[in-house]
């Protein structure tokens, strides 16, 4: 089961987008590929004010991901903790990944030719830190949420 | 090998504290110094990564080779450089004195190097931008308090009740402020929103009053002569603190909230349910004053209503209200050294007038668009040299046609920046700035509830041969003979200099960042606040004396803003989460986000004008053009057409910015001298625009 998932207060969320900056900073991502995205609704008049909320997105990690069987050098994995990774130095760019995900989700660093992807921040995940996107929300909409089973 | 450094961020002039990583020369890693913002940033404050590895930026000091914007340039060593710029200088000095030279930035905490060099060389023309941005906040503020626009920070986490008029704040973005909204949102509290278009701000309003462009000082007049008739406001603090209540109460009789719903557009009942709510809640109520409030003939009024509104809600030194900042000396620390201190001030006068002509303006900064009439008349002396620090005018001052004409009466124009600004590209010699990451800067007082000393510290060397402010103006200051003012070598000498007086030194600042000067926060005694108010009278001054003597009136008669004519708009401007103004346009990262900036029309007016949702359309001026994407939405006031400021730029080395998106500073032709003559702001909002679908709409293509 998936241990971790990214959570938008969208009462919060403020729609300033740092959070796709934080992580394309984090990741070292050249112009391109932006791994997570807030979007909105078009404004709707609630009570007099003109109002929409933000969604947030990113990969969903799923629990039986199309990605994973797809890839043909076993670089896209899915770890124990439910963190769908890339090993870079196994991924050789051919992005069967992408066309197997139903929402697009893996891009191309053109930097590396190599596919990239949210993956929480793997590598802070296991230094015991959170997300970039989360880390440094502006508003501190964003949470990085350990679920647990009831 | 890895390092942590304490800065604080360059992205915008809001200057967060950050906590940078770096490993092996390398930036890898920005975020909010987790001490004062536990972590958080902006897209702006983690784009300054891509800001750094940008080449397109001044990469040593260049001095024009062709005409004047022709972008022609010979790169040149910091000595040649430096003597070219020191010799100008001397040559000016010699022929018309040092006060022909005027040296403006961009303002904040460091704006005390610049004005000491000023001073220095012997000219009393300091200046900044601000004429552009909050004069007309900071001297209603001063008419009301005595006090400058900073003279207060607002408690908005603990108010009930948050009131912007067309304060953008959560586009506007300050971390720390924007935090604070939204703690008092999640605490209940409710958040009034004005404005003539639906904004980032608005859409968390609970309440919102989409007014007719123009018309914030009718509403605000509305709002006190509603808080008076509803007596909602704090009797005994003004009974206490304030003078001129009663001929304010007559004044406003006629300006019913009866007459302001009508004038505004809004609906009378919401408007006095308003006036209800806040009369429950005070005093944590705050009414933010603007900030960028160079826009209307009456600004200056408007604001001033508005902090009068402050005052009537009783909100001063209380929580979730207006707050006074603290210095060091209420810590009981002596202050930091200041460069100017030992250096006398000019006595000459100010060739903007500011102190003599216009005895009601502070004399601080003056007013930098008066420059530009000295420039053009000779009058009162001539002015004939212009050093501009991290100030671009052509991008934050309205018509650059007119700025161009009145600068070429120059002998000299020098920019230092850290990229290339519109007004560097036009003007003789750019001395590069190394970007914030890769310099240090002097220490800065932070002044608050619990004052601090914070500072910015070298991540990186830098990636070009630039250098910082402080170095660039030192080496200056030895070639004009005045070296010896600014005793110090390098950065470590410079800090140890400032903290001399604190007791403090650097080593201090390594654990945070920064200098707390207390533990806890500290309050004055709400009963006891005589002394503070610096006006003539000690009192709040809803009616201010010293300006009524100078015929300045403390309310003057509202004037119904002109209705545009027929296929006519009027042109308003904002910001973006995503950029800073014009300098961040460049930036990668940031033009990813938002690469041009589109028009924002009142959906039943494109569709009278035939202008459908991403359509181009043509916003014309009187000479000048901009064609860029129409957004057409009905949550804009059918008089009014928006745009994001800061886009337009015409710097071919800077490539994605380079003409994308439209300038409205541009169009804003025949603004330059236009100023509210009470405040010295700017009536930047002024201007007609036609609009038109644009014929690069593609309906055929015939080529091959």
């Amino acid at each position: 089961m998936n241990k971790y998932m990214l959570y938008l207060n969208a009462k919060r969320c403020i729609g300033c987008h740092g959070c796709e900056v934080h992580c394309k900073a984090n990741k070292d991502l050249p112009v391109g590929p932006i791994l997570c995205e807030i979007s909105h609704e078009p404004l709707k008049s609630v009570k007099g004010v003109p109002k929409t909320e933000f969604l947030f997105r990113s990969c969903y990690h799923c629990e039986d991901p199309y990605c994973v069987p797809i890839c043909p050098t076993g670089a896209m994995k899915k770890r124990e903790d439910g963190i769908v990774y890339i090993d870079q130095d196994l991924c050789i760019g051919c992005m069967a990944c992408a066309g197997a995900c139903p929402w697009n989700i893996p891009q191309v660093n053109p930097a590396t030719g190599k596919a990239v992807k949210c993956d929480y921040c793997v590598d802070r995940v296991d230094q015991g830190l959170k997300p970039a996107c989360v880390t440094k929300c502006t508003t501190r909409a964003l949470k990085f949420v350990v679920l647990q089973e009831i | 090998m890895k390092k942590t450094v304490w800065s604080m961020c360059g992205m915008c002039s809001v200057r967060c504290p950050i906590k940078v990583e770096v490993e092996d020369g390398k930036v890898r890693w920005i975020e909010g110094n987790p001490h004062i913002l536990k972590g958080s940033l902006c897209a702006k404050g983690s784009a300054g990564v891509a800001l750094q590895k940008d080449p397109e930026r001044p990469q040593q000091p260049l001095i024009r080779s062709g005409g004047r914007g022709a972008g022609k340039w010979e790169p040149v060593s910091w000595y040649t450089a430096l003597d070219y710029v020191a010799d100008k200088i001397e040559k000016i000095k010699e022929k018309y004195g040092a006060k022909a030279i005027v040296m403006s930035c961009r303002g904040g905490p460091w704006q005390d190097l610049i004005k000491a060099f000023c001073f220095a060389l012997g000219s009393p023309n300091f200046t900044n931008h601000d004429s552009a941005c909050g004069r007309n906040v900071h001297h209603a503020s001063k008419s009301v308090y005595g006090l400058g626009r900073k003279g207060f920070i607002y408690d908005i986490a603990n108010a009930k009740h948050l009131i912007c008029f067309g304060r953008n704040l959560l586009a506007s973005l300050r971390v720390a402020e924007a935090n604070q909204v939204m703690d008092m949102l999640d605490n209940g509290g409710s958040l009034t929103y004005v404005d003539v278009r639906q904004t980032l701000t608005g859409i968390k309003a609970t309440r919102f009053f989409q007014v007719r462009p123009g018309t914030d000082y009718a509403l605000a007049l509305g709002m006190i002569n509603e808080v008076i008739k509803q007596e909602a406001y704090d009797k005994e603090f003004v009974e206490k603190y304030t003078v001129g209540f009663d001929k304010m109460a007559e004044f406003v009789e006629p300006y019913t909230a009866d007459w302001a719903a009508k004038e505004c557009g809004i609906k009378v009942k919401k408007l006095k349910d308003f006036v209800n709510e806040i009369g429950g809640q005070r005093p944590k109520v705050i009414f933010h004053p603007g900030w960028m409030l160079s826009r209307y003939k009456d600004s200056f009024y408007a604001s001033r209503c508005l902090h009068i509104l402050n005052v009537l809600m009783g909100n001063i030194e209380t929580e979730g209200g207006q707050m006074f900042p603290k210095t060091p000396g209420d810590c009981g620390v002596k202050g930091l050294r200041s460069f100017s201190s030992n250096i006398p001030k000019p006595e000459e006068k100010r060739a903007d007038g500011v102190g003599w002509k216009y005895k009601h303006f502070d004399k601080g900064p003056g007013l930098f668009h008066l420059y530009y009439e000295a420039m053009s008349t000779g009058e009162p002396y001539p002015i004939k040299g212009l050093i501009c620090y991290r100030h671009d005018p052509f991008s934050c001052f309205p018509d650059v046609a007119a700025q161009k004409e009145a600068l070429d009466n120059c002998e000299l124009l020098v920019s230092i920046d850290t990229h290339y600004s519109e007004f560097g590209w036009y003007s003789d010699v750019i001395l590069p700035e190394s970007m914030y990451l890769e310099r240090e800067t002097p220490i800065a007082t932070q002044k608050g509830l619990k004052p601090r000393f914070i500072y910015r510290d070298r991540a990186v060397d830098p990636r070009f041969n630039t250098k910082p402010s402080w170095e660039i103006l030192k080496m200056l200051a030895d070639r004009l003979g005045f070296g010896d003012l600014f005793p110090f070598q390098t950065a470590e000498d410079m800090w140890k200099w400032q903290l001399e007086p604190t007791g403090y030194t650097i080593e201090d600042f390594q654990e945070k960042g920064f200098v707390s000067l207390t533990d806890k926060p500290i309050l004055y005694d709400r009963d006891n606040l005589e002394g503070r108010f610096k006006t003539a009278s000690g009192k709040i001054e809803i009616i201010n004396e010293t300006l009524e003597d100078m015929g300045i009136p403390s309310f003057k008669p509202y004037e119904s803003p002109k209705k545009p004519p027929k296929g006519r708009f009027r042109l308003v401007f904002g910001r973006s989460p995503v950029h800073a103004h014009s300098h961040t346009i460049n930036n990668p990262f940031l033009h990813e986000l938002l690469p041009e900036n589109s028009l924002w029309i009142n959906k039943r007016i494109a569709t009278r004008l035939g202008i459908n949702e991403g359509d181009w359309v043509d916003v014309i001026g009187d000479s000048q053009i901009g064609t860029i994407r129409a957004h057409v939405t009905e949550f804009i006031h059918p008089e009014a057409v928006y745009t994001v400021h800061g886009f337009g730029r015409q710097i071919p080395l800077q490539s994605r910015a380079y003409h994308a998106g439209m300038s409205d500073q541009k169009l804003q032709e025949g603004l330059l001298l236009h100023m509210d003559e009470a405040g010295g702001g700017l009536c930047l909002c002024e201007k007609f625009v036609t609009v038109r679908r644009s014929s690069r709409n593609p309906r055929r293509r015939v080529e091959l």
